[in-house]
């Protein structure tokens, strides 16, 4: 299915489509504007790291996370696209999971922001899925043989976050403190959490 | 690529030792060239607008993606917002908002423009060589 546009530089094929739905008033430029700044500059992985130091020091609000992810991230005021039904898998001394979305993107915006290029990447997508431990050690997390390691899958509903272990060493730490030891790829599952 | 680390750029490996903070701090661009960003707020302002209906758009893309991935078995060439611009042209064009070729002759007409003409084709060609957002 080739068109002619097909072999227009994309940057052109992105101005042509956008100055059309511009002009036709289908797309508000300052809409659009706004949804890209707000995805550049006020959603990612902070709020989803907020969301994991409240369940380490609230255990009440850790069982309302992993009952329900979407209700218990919303009292903290994260919502909207892509977060309309967000599991939460708790990491345990005996299980690691790991999200991919195998077939496109699927990946909670509202906790983690967009997806990092390697996410997207067809390489990590695919080999999630049939050698995860080899590919969680590429990323420098090397799991025991007695862990075992569980893939999700997203789908066109559910999008996955890890609730990271707590590492030994922060009973000290505030909230904020822990919030700031909790890194993205630790939400997605391909790396822990060290302790400082 | 075979390594999912294969983005050992000083960005990449900032990000995954620091600790998560906003896209723009944290060193990370969240697109890679002005027009990535560009078909991402089109298609969410599109959906926020009810012209097009997000599942359709995803399903769009499952479809583009795995068309490239068939042709590309090496996974040369990848570009993530090339099939989203294509699955965005493609659910655009089926909901009668816009018409491919429509498309096609407006992109025609601009990259005919001269040089220093202010559009994102001087942006972006090949993607991560370097271009970022102005701030």
């Amino acid at each position: 299915m080739t068109t002619a546009a097909d072999h227009i530089d994309p940057a052109v094929r992105a101005e042509a489509l956008a100055s059309l739905l511009i002009e036709r008033g289908l797309v508000d430029e300052a809409v659009m504007d706004n949804f890209i700044k707000t995805y550049e500059q006020s959603v990612g992985p902070m709020n989803g790291a907020k969301v994991v130091a409240r369940a380490w020091t609230d255990p009440e609000y850790r069982g309302r996370l992993l009952a329900d992810g979407t209700a218990a991230i919303a009292e903290l005021g994260f919502k909207g696209p892509q977060g309309e039904h967000i599991v939460v898998l708790e990491n345990t001394p005996d299980t690691h999971h790991v999200v991919v979305c195998t077939l496109c993107s699927c990946y909670p915006w509202p906790v983690l922001g967009l997806p990092p290029s390697w996410y997207k990447d067809p390489s990590y997508r695919s080999r999630i899925v049939r050698e995860p431990r080899a590919v969680l050690a590429e990323f420098g997390l090397e799991l025991g043989e007695d862990v075992a390691i569980r893939v999700f899958d997203s789908s066109s509903e559910v999008r996955y976050m890890v609730l990271p272990r707590r590492p030994a060493g922060t009973e000290g730490l505030s909230e904020e403190e822990l919030a700031a030891l909790v890194t993205r790829d630790a939400m997605v599952g391909v790396a822990e959490v060290a302790a400082p | 690529m075979s390594d999912p680390r294969g983005h050992a750029d000083a960005a990449y490996l900032l990000d995954t030792s620091g600790p998560a903070a906003p896209p723009r701090d944290n060193g990370e661009l969240v697109f890679g060239a002005p027009w990535e960003s560009k078909a991402f707020g089109l298609a969410l302002a599109l959906t926020d607008a009810g012209l097009i209906d997000w599942e359709d758009f995803r399903q769009a893309l499952i479809g583009e993606i795995g068309a490239w991935e068939a042709a590309h078995p090496t996974g040369a060439g990848w570009s993530y917002y090339d099939c989203w611009l294509r699955s965005l042209e493609r659910v655009a064009n089926a909901k009668g908002l816009v018409e491919t070729g429509a498309v096609a002759a407006r992109a025609a007409q601009l990259a005919a423009l001269p040089p220093g003409h202010d559009h994102d084709a001087h942006d972006g060609h090949g993607g991560h060589d370097g271009h970022t957002h102005p701030s």
